[in-house]
């Protein structure tokens, strides 16, 4: 394979697709390529990284608003926020799931990742405000602008968010930022098993008390615990939490986790740290109706992985071994939800669905969906799905 | 006037022959009787929406009250070169569902069943003829509710929302109908019934979910919704602080949106609006004032004690000439009164209006409201202007009279600069209202014909033949390909 293309302007990232376009040729897109064993392998004599378009090009605190190129570190979009007491809403997951490195701003939106605080501010993809991006004809588009509110015309931030560059190569991304909170604090609860962890959960996703963050680690060192995350004013964190520790008493005793404490057991959570998965081994997410996990868990166990919970239930993160075994318990322990096989060596990656299949319909609209964006298959062919 | 299409002479002289396929196919229902209109008198409701300056009688309306029933008159739709245009109540500020003369209505109102409702898992599922209020209603009872507030919420229903993609003014802090859909079941042009999302978040594969909402019926048919439940906060209460200048009240939005406070709604009202409003709910509303802010937050008492206070504090080194914090619940609702009906005000101030939806950046409402007064005084039409200041979303709402022609004219030409204006400072032409009819042929004010070829590419892999929703949208010229 010859050497990245990496151009410095968005002019040169049109250029390289548009010759790609007339040469047939597919390329491989990415940012800073810290999820390369994330997904499908892809086969492209060249590939196309958007690391060298780097920079924040707009910030407005007071607007609630952040741009910045595609190729843009995380880490600087994430400091230039904290800089000014803000943050981004989804809580992305860092790339230490795949070993560490600078993961770029395009590709954690191209990846559509969210992490804790899904269930309460939402996905990565609902705060893409707007997005410049090159089709597979190396053409120039905008969707969306850098307003909050705006239904101009069909959604393209939501449709490529989350394509994983297949669709178009992003250039710059417009999103919506808040506050970040003046102090959090976690509920720890030492509950029966997974089940009771879920109910707790639930119990306080129900409540008034706006819970950001809700895990069951059912292999913590001192048993089975459920998490519950408040984030606010400092006073009003004080008050809930302890509005929440009474709810929750039925579930099991409790303690509460300060600040210092609360940012590390997120960031854990976030990442997949707590599985403490080995270098060899596969990693994989489900998407599932929250009360839906514990059984996930347990039919996991049953074939030899383990796992945890996110998303009150909802997200299953999961390890063990590389194996089409392996693959195919949790293909079948996560239907009707949704799975993702997040790392794992190329043969199984080439070998498998790495996401579930669609019905035929489906999968003829995706098809349509993607020629249209992309008529001649030269954007990352097969990393979602196998010809596609 | 906008231009519409000319009508298919071969579907209309097929009339007869189609609405008697559509009987075959959705037979009268066991209550609400027959299934499909086509007499003259009764089309007469489905002529409009809440654009009503646009009216177009349709060939026929449908009213299914199953998904099977609406993919199979899409199928019959699909191949007989029929044109399709969805409705839910009809609400659509835009155009959104003006039907055509050789255009057969759906009509998703007898969809109107709450399916599933599952607290643990905080979600419902609902037909898309239920309307927005009916789901808080089902799950209130356990001190739930459903987040986006269209100030139609009585009247619209969720099927609409989601095919515009409604915001509120609750969307702030909880966000658009985009953000708070777990599943669809959307039927396409061919008939096939397809399950997008479910009851988890963020299935894995293109977002389906995500590219429907807000596709104003262009992609095709939702006939069921599985929404998310949100558990609502202790209480809420609002406050009012009003200003001596525009600039002013924009410097104490930004002021309050910098401290780290979000509240829950930040609306902005100018003079002309808080003189209508005052006029018609007597909110005691101050009459003095040159721009004012209702301001709610959430929380225990003591929490919105302590939230109001600091907002209060904020507002005063701006000189506010009045403020009030609300001390009660009726307070609360006394201050959002005026509020809530200043589309009832203006009605009864002027014959008609148009409500403008474009979005600014907020730091550009100054410069824009100066521009809009000029605009206003050289189309001799008065306006009158309220603003989702927390989220850029401006609503001016023009005054004129539908009976004099040239005053509609005038009307729509001072729209469209308005929505001009809005592209020019950086942001767009609609923020929750959908293009629509409306908005349709002002797409290249802020799209290149690039961009909107691909949109138009987009549309063409769900419905090659352009038969959903046609007109809207897409400007005609380009629609045509």
């Amino acid at each position: 394979m010859s050497a990245p293309l990496a151009p410095a302007e968005e002019a040169g990232v049109a250029a390289a697709v548009a010759e790609a376009f007339a040469a047939n040729a597919p390329l491989a897109v990415e940012g800073a390529g810290t999820k390369r064993a994330m997904l499908r392998p892809v086969q492209a004599a060249r590939t196309l990284s958007t690391r060298a378009l780097a920079g924040i090009t707009l910030y407005r605190p007071k607007e609630l608003v952040i741009a910045a190129r595609a190729g843009t570190p995380l880490a600087e979009v994430e400091a230039a926020l904290a800089a000014e007491g803000q943050m981004l809403i989804a809580e992305p997951p860092s790339a230490a799931p795949w070993g560490g490195g600078a993961a770029t701003l395009g590709g954690v939106v191209a990846a559509n990742l969210s992490g804790p605080r899904r269930i309460s501010g939402g996905a990565m993809r609902d705060h893409v405000l707007g997005i410049r991006f090159v089709n597979g004809r190396g053409e120039v588009l905008r969707s969306g602008g850098r307003v909050l509110k705006n239904v101009t015309g069909l959604d393209l931030c939501k449709l490529l968010a989350g394509s994983h560059g297949t669709l178009g190569v992003l250039t710059e991304i417009t999103l919506k930022v808040l506050p970040r909170p003046e102090t959090a604090a976690t509920l720890v609860i030492r509950v029966a098993d997974a089940a009771a962890g879920v109910r707790a959960l639930s119990a306080g996703l129900g409540s008034p008390f706006g819970v950001s963050g809700a895990a069951v680690l059912p292999d913590a060192a001192e048993g089975p615990l459920a998490l519950l995350r408040i984030e606010d004013f400092a006073s009003f964190v004080a008050y809930r939490i302890g509005r929440l520790r009474d709810l929750l008493l039925p579930f099991g005793e409790s303690r509460i986790a300060d600040a210092a404490e609360t940012d590390a057991l997120w960031a854990a959570i976030r990442d997949g740290a707590p599985l403490a998965a080995g270098p060899e081994e596969a990693l994989w997410r489900a998407s599932v109706k929250p009360t839906d996990g514990p059984r996930v868990l347990a039919a996991l166990r049953e074939a030899g992985l383990r796992g945890y919970l996110d998303w009150g239930g909802g997200l299953v993160w999961i390890a063990g071994p590389a194996t089409a075994a392996a693959h195919a318990a949790v293909t079948a322990a996560a239907s009707p939800g949704s799975f993702t096989l997040l790392r794992a060596p190329d043969a199984l990656r080439a070998a498998v669905p790495v996401i579930p299949e669609e019905p035929p319909p489906l999968a003829a609209l995706s098809r349509r969906v993607k020629a249209a964006l992309d008529p001649k298959g030269i954007l990352n062919p097969g990393r979602m799905r196998a010809g596609l | 006037m906008i231009r519409q299409p000319e009508p298919k002479p071969e579907v209309l002289s097929r009339r007869d022959e189609i609405v008697a396929a559509l009987r075959a196919l959705v037979p009268p229902h066991p209550l609400s009787g027959e299934s499909v209109i086509a007499d003259p008198l009764r089309l007469k409701p489905y002529e409009t929406d809440g654009l009503s300056a646009y009216r177009q009688p349709p060939l026929a309306v449908v009213l299914p009250s199953t998904t099977d029933e609406v993919a199979s008159v899409l199928r019959f739709c699909h191949a007989n070169g029929v044109r399709v245009v969805p409705r839910g109540a009809g609400t659509s500020l835009s155009g959104g569902a003006l039907p055509m003369a050789d255009s057969v209505v759906i009509g998703l109102m007898r969809m109107n069943r709450i399916l599933e409702v599952d607290f643990d898992n905080r979600l419902a599922v609902v037909e898309a003829g239920v309307t927005n209020i009916g789901i808080t209603r089902a799950v209130e009872e356990r001190g739930f509710f459903y987040a986006p507030d269209p100030s139609s919420q009585l009247a619209c229903m969720i099927g609409g929302n989601v095919m515009m993609n409604s915001g509120g003014a609750h969307c702030l802090k909880y966000g658009v109908t985009a953000n708070n859909l777990l599943g669809l079941t959307f039927v396409t042009i061919e008939g096939e019934v397809l399950r997008l999302g479910g009851a988890h978040l963020d299935a894995a594969g293109y977002d389906w979910l995500g590219l429907v909402t807000g596709s104003e019926g262009q992609l095709g048919v939702v006939t069921e919704v599985t929404v998310r439940i949100l558990r609502g906060p202790e209480g809420a209460r609002a406050m009012l602080a009003a200003f001596g200048s525009v600039e002013a009240a924009g410097r104490a939005v930004d002021a309050i949106i910098g401290s780290g406070i979000i509240p829950v709604a930040l609306e902005f009202m100018d003079r002309p609006c808080i003189h209508a409003c005052e006029a018609f709910a007597h909110a005691g509303y101050p009459l003095d004032a040159e721009a004012m802010l209702i301001i709610e937050v959430e929380g225990s008492v003591a929490e919105q004690d302590e939230l109001l206070a600091r907002i209060r504090d904020i507002c005063a080194p701006l000189n506010p000439t009045s403020m009030k914090i609300a001390e009660s619940a009726e307070q609360s609702a006394a201050i959002w009164k005026g509020r809530k009906g200043a589309f009832g005000a203006i009605g009864r101030i002027s014959p008609d209006y148009l409500c403008m939806d474009g979005t600014i950046p907020t730091s550009e409402l100054p410069g824009v409201l100066t521009r809009i007064g000029e605009m206003s005084r050289r189309y001799g039409l008065a306006v009158a202007n309220v603003f989702h200041a927390g989220d850029g979303n401006l609503h001016p709402l023009i005054m004129f009279d539908a009976n004099d022609p040239d005053s509609l004219r005038r009307a729509e030409a001072f729209g469209a600069e308005i929505l001009k204006l809005c592209v020019e400072v950086g942001g767009c032409l609609t923020g929750e209202h959908g293009v629509g009819v409306e908005k349709r042929d002002l797409m290249g004010v802020q799209f290149t014909a690039r961009e909107l070829d691909q949109q138009r590419a987009i549309k063409s892999a769900f419905d090659p033949g352009w038969l959903l929703n046609p007109s809207k949208v897409f400007p005609l010229a380009q629609a045509a390909g």
